[in-house]
């Protein structure tokens, strides 16, 4: 009897693996194998078509730190996290709740604000870039109507990067909105009903009884996407700024590329991969961390 | 505590019809039971007595106040939902408390965070917990408190629900379904502490089902509704005995109630089927009708006795035995495809494809004309067949 079961036990393990092994080949090789060799990158010191490389130990790692641009677009980048967050999360919870009040004009709204998401953001870039634009652009034009001087949003050091963010938060939008709707469409009537006769009267109060805590592991997630992407930036930058005026908006991903693909510093680049890969990992980890503790009701 | 009283109230959504000319008046601490078939409009009703759907047209007063333009929460009544509708990101203690800290705080002192600077709210809170506590203790969920609903077995939240709805001590307690999801037994047993409840907080209640048993056995009065209308308003037991309208005998009652055709003859003579025995309407001539039976209404007569009285020739189609009683199940044979349902105390040696003869006394016929309105059955016959029946 037990001969049987160890052959059982023996016969589902195979079986097992053979089912996960399509799946873990897979991964490997795109995932796995390419981390593997950009951690080895990491501490070489690669250029594109150099002949011979060695191991430089952590020096790609101990100059980063001390690489001015390196901080100055680390530092970039977090601010650009600091400001498109909280706007495309909470423009995106605020536009869900007006959306999902409306009945007939919903798809309407909907398919408006999520738009930009459908659209390639390199073409969208150089549309923004345009409307922008200190002269030619009609942002700038509608400001002189009113009187006011004309911005050059791009070319100014202090408003390259906040700019970057408001097109960052027009992206971004549409996908929370949608995301929010889902929340909110899976918030039972029953609730507000309850909430109504309970005494919850005011739209503030019913949002902070029922619509808010309810809505708090759709905000996480949200949250942790939007902290994602934004911090994935790299598009408008590459095509409205290339990290200008003055490296006001250098950013880490932009500074990747020119480490890598302009400057063929291969193994300089793949350090500072490895430590955007670090900041990914932890916005992973506060995800899978706080949502699974959220998520039980 | 309060009277409830509901004036021509009619609501459209769009252009279908769901409620039309409802009247009623609830009394002060009444157990009122809004039954029907399902999408007749009682939890239409209801939501309107709430104040969660505005009717079309009409009035509701309650203590002889017209309320139409009040919230919910200014009605003071309280809602139990099927769903029971407890928030589930709350503690029981925090659901039970939602009505009273609604009530008793202003918005700063409810804001997470903000509300920790409030004096106030140290000082109300212990009030709100004490009598958070009396109510849990008289539904015995004491011991429930700090869990989330999540948490709970589907009677405890159906307690919860209740407590939610106790706190606030209101006008009037609104139930639509409140024990539609739980299991049979819970069922029956919930039923009876919600009488037990009733009794003791002598509130209005009302309370709608689609449960017939529900209604007979808990209501001080039952409205039977159909199609946005109230066919019947009454006692259960005159519900019971003397129903309005054929859809009220059908739906009240279980095993329903046998239905047969019958014709109206010459002089509103209503020729019972298969039987030599009549009895006398008023109804026009010609028209068809129908009567009811209830199933203790029919008995078993002994082989051999007189078959000149009310009588059915039947064949025994299926026994259900349930214990205390058994249901025979009968094929007519005067009336091909009709079968009548009788409640016996025991199977009698009875088999199944017996023929035998059922006999009913004539004072228990429901009758009902084509539109199924009740129709009066006249006591004396001139018909001799009838006479002859009736003498002992
Ligand atoms: N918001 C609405 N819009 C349009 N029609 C509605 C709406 N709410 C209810 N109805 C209709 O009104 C009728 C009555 O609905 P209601 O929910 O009151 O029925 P009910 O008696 O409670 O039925 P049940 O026993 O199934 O709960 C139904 O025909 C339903 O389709
Ligand atoms: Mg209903």
């Amino acid at each position: 009897m037990s001969a049987f079961r160890l052959r059982q036990a023996r016969i589902e393990r195979w079986t097992g693996l053979g089912f996960v092994t399509p799946a873990m080949l897979l991964f490997m090789l795109t995932s796995l194998i390419p981390l593997a060799v950009l951690l080895g990158l990491s501490f070489t010191n690669y250029e594109l078509g150099a002949v011979d490389t060695k191991s430089v130990g952590t020096a790609n790692f101990a100059k980063a730190v001390a690489d001015p641009v390196f901080r100055r677009s680390l530092g970039n980048t977090l601010l650009y996290v600091a400001i498109v967050l909280p706007g495309a999360v909470g423009l995106a919870l605020l536009i869900a709740i007006l959306v999902h009040g409306r009945r007939r004009s919903r798809g309407f709204y909907e398919v408006i604000y999520f738009l930009p998401v459908t659209s390639t953001l390199i073409a969208m870039a150089t549309v923004w870039q345009f409307l922008l634009h200190p002269r030619l652009g009609p942002v700038n034009a509608f400001l002189r109507l009113l009187g006011f001087d004309e911005v050059a949003f791009l070319s100014e050091p202090h408003l390259a990067l906040p700019t970057l963010a408001v097109v960052g938060i027009w992206q971004l939008l549409g996908f929370n909105m949608v995301l929010f709707l889902a929340g909110l469409s899976a918030i039972s009537k029953d609730l507000y009903e309850a909430a109504e006769v309970d005494g919850c009267v005011s739209g503030l109060d019913r949002f902070l009884t029922i619509t808010w805590p309810l809505l708090m592991p759709t905000t996480m997630f949200v949250m942790v996407t939007t902290s994602i992407t934004a911090f994935k930036i790299f598009d408008t930058v590459a095509v409205m700024t290339r990290g200008g005026p003055m490296g006001s908006s250098e950013v880490l991903l932009y500074n990747v590329y020119l480490e890598g693909f302009q400057y063929f510093h291969m193994g300089y680049a793949a350090a500072l991969t490895v430590i955007f890969l670090v900041f990914i990992l932890m916005f992973s980890a506060i995800q899978s961390f706080v949502l699974e503790r959220r998520t039980h009701y | 505590m309060a009277r409830v009283e509901l004036e021509s109230v009619s609501k459209s959504f769009a252009d279908t019809t769901v409620l039309s000319g409802i009247n009623l008046d609830i009394a002060d601490g009444e157990f009122l039971t809004l039954v029907g078939p399902s999408g007749c409009g009682k939890s239409t009703l209801i939501r309107i007595i709430a104040g969660l759907e505005p009717q079309t047209s009409g009035q509701i007063r309650i203590n002889g106040e017209p309320v139409d333009h009040l919230r919910p929460h200014e009605r003071r009544v309280a809602m139990v939902f099927q769903s029971y509708a407890l928030y589930p990101h709350m503690s029981v203690f925090a659901n039970m408390a939602l009505p009273l800290t609604m009530q008793r705080l202003s918005l700063w002192e409810r804001v997470p965070l903000l509300r920790l600077f409030s004096a106030r709210r140290r000082r109300v809170m212990p009030e709100i917990r004490r009598e958070v506590q009396s109510v849990a203790a008289q539904l015995q969920i004491e011991p429930l408190l700090n869990r989330r609903p999540a948490q709970l077995s589907g009677g405890q939240r159906q307690r919860v629900a209740l407590g939610r709805a106790m706190v606030r001590h209101p006008n009037a307690f609104l139930m639509d379904e409140p024990l539609s999801n739980l299991d049979a037994k819970l069922r029956v047993h919930m039923r009876s502490e919600l009488t037990e409840l009733h009794q003791r907080l002598k509130t209005t209640f009302i309370y709608v089902t689609h449960d017939q048993v529900e209604a007979m056995t808990m209501s001080d009065r039952v409205a039977m509704m159909d199609a946005g209308r109230i066919l019947q308003l009454g006692t259960p037991a005159e519900l019971y005995a003397r129903p309005s309208n054929l859809k009220v005998a059908q739906f009240i009652g279980s095993p329903a109630i046998n239905v047969l055709p019958v014709r109206i003859g010459d002089g509103g003579m209503v020729e019972l089927p298969g039987s030599p025995a009549m009895i006398h309407t008023s109804l026009p001539p010609g028209s068809a009708a129908s009567i009811g039976l209830r199933p203790e209404a029919l008995h078993l007569l002994p082989s051999g006795s007189p078959r000149d009285g009310a009588v059915l020739n039947a064949r025994l189609r299926r026994i259900e035995n349930l214990g205390a009683e058994c249901m025979l199940h009968f094929d007519l044979l005067a009336l091909p495809g009709h079968g009548v349902i009788v409640r016996a105390a025991s199977i009698k040696g009875l088999s199944v494809g017996e023929e035998v003869v059922l006999g009913y006394d004539i004072a228990s016929i429901h009758l009902f004309d084509a539109k199924g309105e009740r129709a009066e059955v006249l006591p004396i016959s001139a018909h001799p067949a009838q006479r002859e029946a009736a003498t002992p």
